[in-house]
């Protein structure tokens, strides 16, 4: 089943004819409405004007989350705010973050992408989908809560974790599709055999699956305890959410919805716009969003692009899974950390930077993250009780900082790594 | 009256309780008496030495965090319910101890309990007070 063939299956001089219409548009509207758009042009000398070929958008600046940060809160809307009927936002690792503006259009462009990729998953409007992405600014729930209305399937919005609740309505409501980031599907596999139910008779059809990576290895597992097909799915909040790549029957690679988003492979160090076929860093832009449309957005996740049509029938371009980060981002049980959030934390305990290493495990099926912090003098008390309060003092801090509860481990002076005078910051053991 | 006493940041792990003695050995430092507070990641050893200011720079040469802090030394008789006349002391006066250690003296027949409570001058004041014989840290150096 193709959700929408008309724009799934195009030809590609038809596909790029309507991307270059509406790529015209969505800059010409970006460099009118949007100050910043406007002032990032004029220092190139470039008018919307110049984009005749779609090869023109090498000609545009590049955004980044930076960019994005620094015109919080409303900076870059495109409409007027009344316009706007929801907002998300993506964490801030320097204290803002970022905000994405939906207006009514945007919600439905929304709505349509992650349809489209439910119907890859083989969904119809039968099914009764368990939603257990968090619900809230972050745009995970509410993208594939939106996507299952349009299809009018059953969805059902339980957010995260209640893991008791989740198996028995899985069970008691005859959910047929999951949709959960694969650490948590581990978990509860295990929980529900744990139980005594046999994970092959909760009857699902499908599960989809987002939100931090994962190894082929997991997703086989996943099936294999399921019994049902696992499906990919990939967006980010700046762009729209959870709907920007979604994965198809073949399961080799995501179809970006390119009427609506134009991806690019870039080498992020030269800029330059990579080949089909080989890898660096992802750039989006939005041809159709009105709230806050983005121009050449880097995402910094690393993947390639292959073109052709493919064994599902559809023509739209392929990503790879996402495999890395140009940046030091982590993901931690589905949320994105940045070792400079723990810094800070670090630095509420003592005026100066302690030495610090961050350890990522996944000693079983969760993610677990232990900070080693080098004992100082101010740090250091010759009473048990006192340490141990500092330990928990900066557990505190690091949780509040992050939202997630890590374990902090003192250790001794000039004992973590240092190379060439920097410090190895992360060690992520994950394997991922 | 107080004794200096240093105390040393170590992490619960094979051979670092090792390794701080031998940065010890090397030096020439005898150690008058030890203890090991522990918790299941990191440990405090604290060393009653000779020349504690000496000692603590060369521990930190070696990359050890080291802090010097005080106790009180107290000579007790080596038999049963000895320790128990010293803390009763500590007890009638209503004063609180963090920790305590404690060794044989060979050559006295007796015994010195390290006392370390949350104010050290009224501890000290109420073991005299209380009739404890409190040592000179020059006669525990010189053990």
């Amino acid at each position: 089943m193709i959700w929408n063939e008309k724009a799934e299956c195009m030809s590609e001089n038809d596909k790029e004819a309507l991307q270059l219409e509406r790529l015209q548009m969505a800059v010409k509207r970006a460099y009118e409405s949007v100050p910043y758009y406007k002032k990032r042009f004029d220092e190139l000398g470039v008018k919307p004007d110049d984009i005749k070929t779609l090869k023109d958008i090498e000609k545009l600046p590049f955004t980044t989350k930076d960019d994005l940060r620094d015109a919080y809160p409303f900076g870059m809307f495109a409409v007027p705010r009344k316009e706007i009927v929801e907002v998300h936002t993506s964490s801030g690792t320097t204290g803002k973050p970022t905000v994405s503006g939906y207006t009514r259009g945007d919600l439905e462009i929304w709505g349509e992408v992650m349809a489209r990729g439910l119907c890859m998953f083989g969904v119809t409007d039968d099914d009764i989908i368990q939603n257990t992405h968090g619900y809230g600014l972050f745009t995970g729930g509410f993208g594939v809560h939106y996507g299952a209305q349009k299809m009018g399937a059953t969805v059902i919005p339980i957010s995260t974790g209640q893991t008791k609740r989740q198996i028995e309505i899985m069970q008691d409501f005859g959910t047929s599709v999951m949709i959960f980031t694969p650490s948590y599907g581990l978990y509860l596999a295990e929980e529900i055999e744990e139980e005594g139910i046999d994970t092959k008779t909760v009857g699902l059809k499908a599960i989809g699956f987002g939100a931090e990576m994962w190894t082929e290895e997991m997703r086989q597992e996943i099936q294999k305890r399921f019994n049902a097909p696992a499906y990919n799915i990939y967006g980010l909040t700046e762009v729209i959410g959870p709907g920007v790549g979604l994965e198809c029957s073949e399961r080799e690679g995501l179809h970006i919805s390119e009427d609506h988003f134009y991806p690019e492979i870039i080498d992020s160090d030269t800029h330059d716009v990579l080949p089909d076929g080989e890898k660096g860093e992802l750039v989006l832009t939005t041809l159709t969003r009105e709230g806050t449309p983005l121009i050449r957005f880097r995402t910094k996740d690393v993947t390639k692009l292959t073109r052709g049509k493919c064994g599902c029938g559809r023509t739209l371009v392929k990503m790879d899974r996402v495999t890395g980060r140009t940046d030091d981002m982590m993901k931690i049980r589905g949320v994105s950390v940045f070792p400079s959030q723990i810094e800070k934390a670090l630095l509420r305990i003592d005026e100066v930077e302690p030495h610090y290493q961050i350890i990522v495990t996944r000693p079983h099926l969760m993610d677990e993250v232990e900070v080693q912090v080098e004992a100082s003098e101010s740090l250091f008390s010759d009473e048990i009780k006192e340490l141990v309060g500092i330990r928990e003092k900066i557990e505190d801090y690091i949780h509040s900082e992050i939202g997630l509860r890590v374990k902090v481990t003192l250790v001794e002076p000039k004992t973590l790594p240092r190379s060439e005078g920097k410090a190895v910051r992360v060690i992520d053991k994950r394997k991922l | 009256m107080k004794v200096k006493q240093l105390s040393i940041f170590l992490e619960n792990r094979k051979g670092r309780m090792r390794k701080a003695l031998d940065v010890l050995e090397k030096g020439g430092v005898n150690i008058r008496a030890l203890s090991i507070a522990d918790t299941s990641d990191f440990g405090i050893l604290r060393l009653i030495v000779p020349e504690p200011d000496k000692t603590k720079k060369l521990l930190e040469d070696n990359n050890f965090l080291v802090k010097v802090g005080e106790v009180i030394a107290v000579r007790m008789s080596d038999r049963p319910g000895g320790l128990g006349e010293i803390l009763g002391i500590l007890d009638d006066s209503d004063i609180n101890l963090e920790y305590l250690y404690a060794f044989v003296e060979e050559k006295e027949n007796g015994a010195i309990v390290l006392l370390h409570p949350e104010n050290i001058d009224d501890g000290i004041k109420a073991l005299q007070d209380g009739g404890a014989e409190v040592i000179l840290a020059k006669d525990i150096y010189g053990l």
